[in-house]
């Protein structure tokens, strides 16, 4: 196809590249490690939030402190920046016998993994206390003062409401760890970024390569929002109203 | 090392600064317009505004500077440099963010207001220029504040294409000595003093401007 003609740009272009033989392959085992770095690196991160979340409101100090350090710490500095850390920097300080386990055992995904995890463990930490602080005091009172207790309010009311009001930001910062996936492919981990790129460096058709990579990830971010979107208002509490929350970076 | 990583630090934020102040500045005008037409009544300017920023948000960065990499020196049919491949990518990708919190700024004027400017008789235009974006500004500051951190951060993925910045220096310098683990521990401290910086000076911007809505 020579659509060159209608830019003056000398461009073929050639969509066949997309299924010929080892190229849609590529394509496909990109999107599946997106998919594992992804998947794997939510539930970590997820983990890590509430983990970090819990323990800033614990009334130890020191605790504290060093909960408010990590988010910090962790969520002000870029996330490339971080997975040269643990890709370069980190297996230095590990114990040899473990450092060639994991070399033997693909150090690129986890490296990824971990910094993935712990960069959006700190967004996730941060997105849940704010969810759960702008819930108002006086639930847990009416709760308290109904006659239930401590552990029935949290479980009957608290947590249900808490858990809806974290939905958006949470899904927002989930369609973030799945775009920042594609910050691997620096590291080297052969994700859906790769793959296109490892298209483009083959056959030179970059426009075909990077419009594939682009429909898929428009098509990911779009369902999962579409059905976040469902699912939230389905669990909908009618009246409850979730105060604007301050925008967190 | 240390010493040629502080020497380095100035010429190379200023790269970083470089990138992310023409960005962000050029991201806001796109936003400015991006937010009006997503508001504005007449489907065929507020459905192409709409399309661009749900196709700019579902796409990661690295697609985008990877689009403009190509793009840009096809189109122009000759060599570019990545400082200009990379701004046009940041500016494209800020825009649609800037145009949700500009949107969001927008809404957030009393509806009073603009009641007020019709009942007097101003266009839309004039309305818009000469009551509601003043006010929306105002209220926009600190979201643009943050979006300007993020921008800072974001920077860093400009080092993908090989523009030189924090990132790509501490690459480069890794590559020469050999000490990853304190060149990137460096780094990462040198992008946290500026970051947290900027949120301070952020919070501090929110408080001096409605000490009545911050909240404790």
């Amino acid at each position: 196809m020579l659509l060159s003609g209608f830019f003056g740009i000398p461009y073929e272009f050639r969509w066949s590249v997309l299924w010929e033989a080892p190229h849609y392959t590529w394509i496909i085992d990109g999107l599946w490690m997106t998919l594992k770095i992804s998947a794997l690196s939510w539930i970590f991160a997820v983990l890590l939030g509430i983990i970090f979340e819990a323990l800033r409101t614990v009334p130890f100090r020191p605790l504290r402190a060093l909960a408010t350090a990590y988010v910090e710490f962790f969520r002000n500095v870029p996330l490339l920046v971080w997975l040269f850390f643990w890709y370069f920097g980190a297996p230095e300080v590990l114990p040899e016998p473990i450092r060639q386990w994991f070399i033997h055992h693909g150090m690129e995904f986890w490296s990824a993994v971990a910094g993935i995890s712990v960069y959006h463990g700190a967004r996730f930490s941060e997105v849940i206390r704010a969810g759960i602080q702008s819930i108002p005091k006086t639930q847990l009172e009416a709760g308290l003062s109904s006659g239930l207790s401590v552990s029935q309010t949290y479980r009957l009311i608290v947590i249900p409401i808490a858990l809806r009001l974290i939905v958006p930001p949470v899904t927002n910062e989930s369609l973030n760890l799945l775009k920042n996936s594609s910050l691997a492919m620096t590291i080297g981990v052969a994700e859906l970024t790769f793959a296109t790129r490892q298209i483009e460096t083959y056959t030179a058709k970059a426009f075909e390569a990077f419009t594939a990579g682009t429909l898929i990830y428009l098509a990911l971010c779009l369902s999962i929002a579409y059905i976040m979107n469902r699912v939230e208002r389905k669990f909908a509490i009618p009246g409850l109203i979730a105060r604007a929350e301050r925008a967190e970076h | 090392m240390l010493l040629q990583g502080l020497l380095g630090i100035g010429i190379f934020a200023g790269g970083t600064l470089r990138l992310a102040i023409p960005a962000i500045l050029g991201g806001f005008c796109l936003g400015v317009i991006l937010g009006l037409a997503r508001l504005a009544r007449r489907p065929w300017i507020h459905y192409p505004a709409a399309i661009y920023i749900e196709f700019i948000r579902g796409i990661p960065l690295v697609m985008v500077i990877f689009w403009f990499w190509f793009l840009v020196p096809v189109f122009l049919r000759r060599p570019v440099p990545e400082y200009w491949v990379a701004l046009t990518a940041f500016v494209v990708f800020e825009g649609a963010y800037i145009g949700e919190i500009v949107r969001a700024g927008i809404q957030s004027v009393a509806r009073g207001q603009v009641d007020a400017a019709t009942a007097t008789g101003l266009g839309y235009l004039q309305m818009m220029w000469s009551v509601v974006l003043p006010q929306a500004i105002r209220n926009m500051i600190p979201s643009l504040v943050t979006q300007f951190i993020v921008l800072f951060k974001d920077t860093s993925l400009a080092s993908i294409i090989g523009m030189m910045d924090l990132t790509k220096a501490a690459q480069t310098v890794t590559a020469r000595e050999l000490r990853p683990f304190e060149m990137y521990i460096f780094i990462a401290v040198v992008y946290w003093i500026f970051t947290y910086s900027m949120s301070r000076f952020s919070q501090w911007l929110e408080i001096r401007m409605s000490p009545e809505k911050v909240a404790s």
